[in-house]
């Protein structure tokens, strides 16, 4: 490729840069013109520098501490439901069969829960867990054991952990399958003929060819976990109290609950900035994941 | 032309926009400017660095951008709202993302 790339196809990228800079940077502009300022209502704007970005960022102030909170209860959600997701989507994977019209019918019922639209998916869990009407809800409270995920904080995290793991484990799971079929059927052969057990297959066989698309099951769990909103905003709200309030949600209770845009602006800012930077990790990682591949294999 | 230039003005003062925004947005879009037309006149090859990825130099721009970023907050937070020092500490960032990476 020695040949420099013809770039004036780039022009044919003009109308949609038209569209992105009325739908995306102007916005963004404007988010980031918030966030200097501060208003009382009335259309009214005052300079305010960088004054909520440092109350943002300082836990002692009512801004830095809520804004805290909500992040790491973020990351602990996401490492929550990875650490449960991840393995369990492994051995789902591993189970689902290789041949036959069983194929077929495992992959759509998979595929069942990724179809259903987000906001139905919190619906269908709200009634589901409902302790007087839902039939988790009731069943569990008629076993003696104390639910109620609208009262108790540790319920509503449960609640919304076990409603993640039904809606996306089947992602990972999928991913994974992908991954185990793309083994050739050669290195079972030799695992046999040396007579390896069903561990030292998958240790050295199926985890290692499954290690890319786990990457990439790894990094879209987390971006979507981090940027939670409809699920648990249908099924709690937020509550009890602040309990489940996650980053987007208290974002938004932030911009059109209390309307303090100034102060809304800077969070997203930062939310933004995080986001971009593991999206940038997501985006480096697939995009150069194949490029790496005959280096790691030449030595073996 | 001054016509128009008044309309406009008069006619987004509801956005309440800041020179200081403008200033911000100009600055990034001018570095664009800068790296696009560096790239047509002298076309590049990607080259692997440090983060043992290919880069080109817009690359380069963006990691240079985002970690400025977290470096600014980094400062904000930890030391105070003087940023002069930071935007230093950010210049040395882009030379060694500029040559390391």
């Amino acid at each position: 490729m020695d040949k420099p790339l013809n770039n004036r196809a780039w022009w044919l990228v003009a109308p949609v840069f038209a569209i992105v800079a009325f739908s995306a940077i102007l916005p963004i502009m404007t988010v980031v013109n918030y966030s200097v300022q501060d208003t009382f209502g009335n259309n009214q704007f005052f300079w305010n520098g960088l004054g909520w970005f440092q109350e943002l960022l300082d836990p002692a102030t009512e801004l830095g501490g809520r804004f805290f909170d909500a992040l790491w209860r973020n990351l602990l959600f996401s490492a929550i439901i990875l650490a449960i997701e991840v393995p369990l989507g492994i051995l789902v994977a591993l189970s689902m069969p290789r041949e036959g019209w069983k194929v077929a019918a495992t992959l759509v019922l998979m595929a069942l829960p990724l179809l259903i639209p987000w906001n139905v998916v919190g619906t269908i869990w709200q009634v589901f867990a409902r302790a007087d009407i839902g039939l988790l809800g009731y069943g569990l409270n008629w076993l003696g054991i104390d639910y109620n995920y609208t009262g108790d904080p540790l319920a509503a995290w449960i609640t919304i952990v076990v409603m993640d793991v039904w809606h996306w484990t089947s992602l990972v799971a999928l991913l994974c399958y992908a991954g185990l079929k793309s083994i050739p059927d050669a290195y079972y052969q030799a695992a046999r003929i040396d007579g390896a057990s069903r561990w030292a297959v998958f240790r050295t066989i199926q985890l290692p060819k499954m290690k890319r698309v786990l990457l990439i099951a790894v990094l879209l769990r987390f971006m979507d976990s981090f940027m939670i909103y409809t699920e648990p905003f249908v099924l709690t709200g937020g509550g009890p109290g602040n309990a489940t309030t996650f980053l987007s949600i208290d974002l938004v209770k932030l911009a059109l609950g209390q309307f303090d845009l100034g102060k809304a602006a800077a969070m997203s800012l930062v939310y933004n900035l995080i986001v971009l930077a593991v999206c940038w990790v997501f985006y480096t990682v697939m995009t150069h994941a194949g490029t790496e591949r005959p280096k790691e294999e030449t030595p073996a | 032309m001054d016509d128009f230039t008044t309309r406009l003005a008069e006619n987004t003062a509801w956005m309440a926009w800041t020179w200081q925004t403008g200033l911000f947005f100009a600055a990034i879009a001018s570095l664009l400017v800068v790296f696009t037309l560096i790239a047509v006149w002298k076309p590049e090859r990607p080259r692997v660095g440090v983060l043992t990825i290919p880069t080109t130099r817009g690359d380069r721009l963006f990691i240079t951008l985002l970690g400025s970023a977290f470096i600014n907050l980094a400062w904000l937070g930890l030391v105070g709202p003087e940023l002069g020092w930071a935007l230093a500490l950010c210049l040395v960032y882009a030379l060694a993302v500029f040559r390391f990476v």
